[in-house]
């Protein structure tokens, strides 16, 4: 007579993942470790295609002018985000959840059509460079150079800025604004020692998710660029599909994909910033 | 935390609770909201909306050139829009795609949302911040990489290209927004329906699917947008014979300089407004 002890069935939850891992780990897990796999194998098993990268000499000019334009969106970003994320925190209900849905229409803007928006307000003989002629400002390039690729990222990016922000100040408590103010404090003293190191955790989640999601754009400065300027997203294209280097793309991929996971990883453990996109995702559910 | 993208309610709760409207009152009274406040405030808003509103008088130009404001009114781009094969066309495939896609990424990705629902433990918060991931991954890394493996597949202008890709980048959404509207779902209801005798499909579709309905259409919604949209992988996978339109807006600012885009543009923004409306229309009539 054999006793059978009862074993625990495996549980069936883990089942219900199996379509999702198999579709993701097919079409984008595979794709990146192949890409991986093929930058440490070909021409050579090494390290050749990473220094390679480093030694180049267009790489790094390229990585440098692709940190410089992310961190002038970042900048523009906070200078614009903070003051707005505070002023959500200051209006009225109603008035808050306009400038809510505000904050995501960029998100809602087909890519294409807001480049292509951007590309006729700023061209030459368009309305802001009408504006600048006026000033005598006129010989600036707004199409065509950085400028137009930050005002345009800048402007795609300020959500993410934005709803970090936001999450932070509205946590924080007014009176003790008041507080300070009533024991003699200037405004901006009860600002600068009070307000902001509250909410500077909403700050440095905002900035380095900005800074990170710049660094992977392409369509905009392909666009909105010069190609003599280009920035690492179109190099990685170019590699891929003229230069047919696939091995050195590979690399360049993982640099930028390693950089990236890294610095949202920090932003999360910060501000539990991707929560924003949690809440852009499911806004339209929530209806506010 | 350790993982990366868990929705957080955080965010969420914090738009609930800011601010209840007494305080709000006796508080604009002791402490008003600065003038430059409200004009830096609304400048930014102007700057989220600017290029979302610009393409609706671009689109009522004429088709000579991307002028504005255009030199005289017509409705001849939403014509060539509608006639020409090229632009016709393209939205045809890139609809197909799209609901293909959707309905992939909402069918893994529910099943993938109910499943970690009720999982606990390191593995499946690993598990679901893999599924996430691509959210944050820059289209450019992945477009290069899912380029250069279905080169190998035989899956770049191919129609299941597309499909496969946009569906993969489409489940982390329906995961967010089904995970979220799995939040106030009571477990104790599937017990009480197979203690009734109901099988688990039939339990799952009398019970879980109407409670979480709204969640899953939302996502389904979002995939939808997300693939309409999407530009980055379909630049990469696209072939003369199979274009979707974001390529073929593409094409029309780099090669061609047609003004068609204008009236395509403002189509896109306008239907994919009515298209995330969807779900507040849904909850409307369901009070009703």
């Amino acid at each position: 007579m054999t006793i059978t002890t009862p074993r625990r069935r495996p549980n069936p939850n883990w089942l219900l993942l199996v379509p999702a891992l198999g579709l993701l780990g097919t079409i984008l897990l595979v794709p990146l470790v192949q890409s991986f796999l093929r930058s440490i194998s070909s021409p050579a098993w090494g390290i050749g295609n990473y220094v390679a990268l480093f030694t180049d000499g267009v790489t790094l000019t390229v990585l440098g002018r692709t940190a410089t334009t992310a961190l002038m969106v970042t900048l523009i970003a906070f200078l614009l985000g903070y003051p707005y994320a505070y002023f959500m925190t200051r209006v009225g209900d109603r008035s808050r959840a306009i400038l809510l849905v505000v904050v995501l229409i960029p998100f809602w803007t087909s890519v294409m059509a807001r480049n292509f928006a951007w590309i006729t307000i700023l061209q030459r003989g368009g309305p802001v460079h009408s504006v600048l002629e006026f000033f005598g400002l006129g010989h600036i390039q707004l199409v065509g150079s950085q400028i137009g690729v930050t005002i345009a990222m800048s402007q795609v990016l300020l959500p993410f800025m934005v709803l970090p922000l936001f999450s932070a100040l509205s946590g924080i408590d007014r009176k003790l604004l008041l507080a300070a103010r009533g024991l003699g404090s200037s405004p901006l003293r009860a600002f600068w020692k009070i307000y902001w190191p509250l909410s500077r955790g909403g700050v440095a989640a905002g900035i380095i998710l900005v800074f990170t999601l710049s660094l992977g754009f392409y369509v905009t400065p392909a666009l909105l660029g010069s190609p003599q300027q280009s920035l690492i997203a179109q190099l990685l294209a170019q590699r891929t599909t003229q230069l047919l280097d696939f091995a050195g793309a590979g690399a360049l991929g993982m640099l930028v994909l390693v950089v990236t996971l890294v610095l949202v990883a920090w932003a999360n453990r910060i501000g539990g910033s991707i929560s924003a996109i949690g809440v852009v995702a499911t806004s339209g559910s929530k209806g506010r | 935390m350790s993982t990366v993208m868990t929705p957080e309610p955080s965010t969420e709760t914090a738009f609930v609770t800011a601010g209840p409207r007494g305080r709000r009152r006796r508080d604009k009274s002791v402490d008003p909201i600065p003038w430059w406040l409200t004009v830096i405030g609304v400048a930014v808003a102007v700057y989220f909306i600017l290029p979302t509103v610009f393409v609706i008088p671009m689109s009522f130009g004429s088709t000579s050139s991307f002028q504005f404001p255009p030199r005289e009114w017509s409705l001849d781009l939403y014509v060539n829009f509608f006639t020409n094969p090229k632009w016709i066309g393209s939205l045809g495939n890139s609809l197909l795609v799209a609901v293909m896609a959707s309905a992939l990424a909402t069918t893994v990705g529910t099943a993938a949302a109910l499943g970690l629902h009720n999982l606990t433990g390191r593995l499946s918060r690993f598990l679901r911040t893999l599924l996430m991931v691509s959210i944050v991954t820059p289209a450019i890394v992945l477009a290069v990489a899912v380029y250069i493996s279905f080169l190998q597949w035989h899956l770049v202008g191919s129609i299941w290209g597309y499909v496969l890709a946009h569906a993969a980048i489409g489940v982390p959404f329906v995961l967010v927004s089904v995970t979220s509207a799995l939040g106030g779902f009571d477990p104790q209801l599937l017990r009480a329906s197979a203690s009734l005798g109901a099988s688990p499909l039939r339990t799952f579709l009398r019970v879980t699917l109407p409670l979480i309905g709204r969640g899953v259409l939302t996502g389904a919604i979002f995939a939808f947008v997300t693939s309409l949209d999407e530009v980055v992988i379909a630049l990469f996978l696209r072939a003369p014979a199979f274009q979707t339109l974001p390529v073929q807006m593409y094409n029309a600012v780099t090669v061609e300089v047609d003004p068609t885009i204008a009236a395509a543009s403002s189509i896109v923004v306008v239907s994919v407004t009515l298209i995330l409306l969807i779900p507040l229309l849904v909850r409307r009539t369901k009070r009703r």
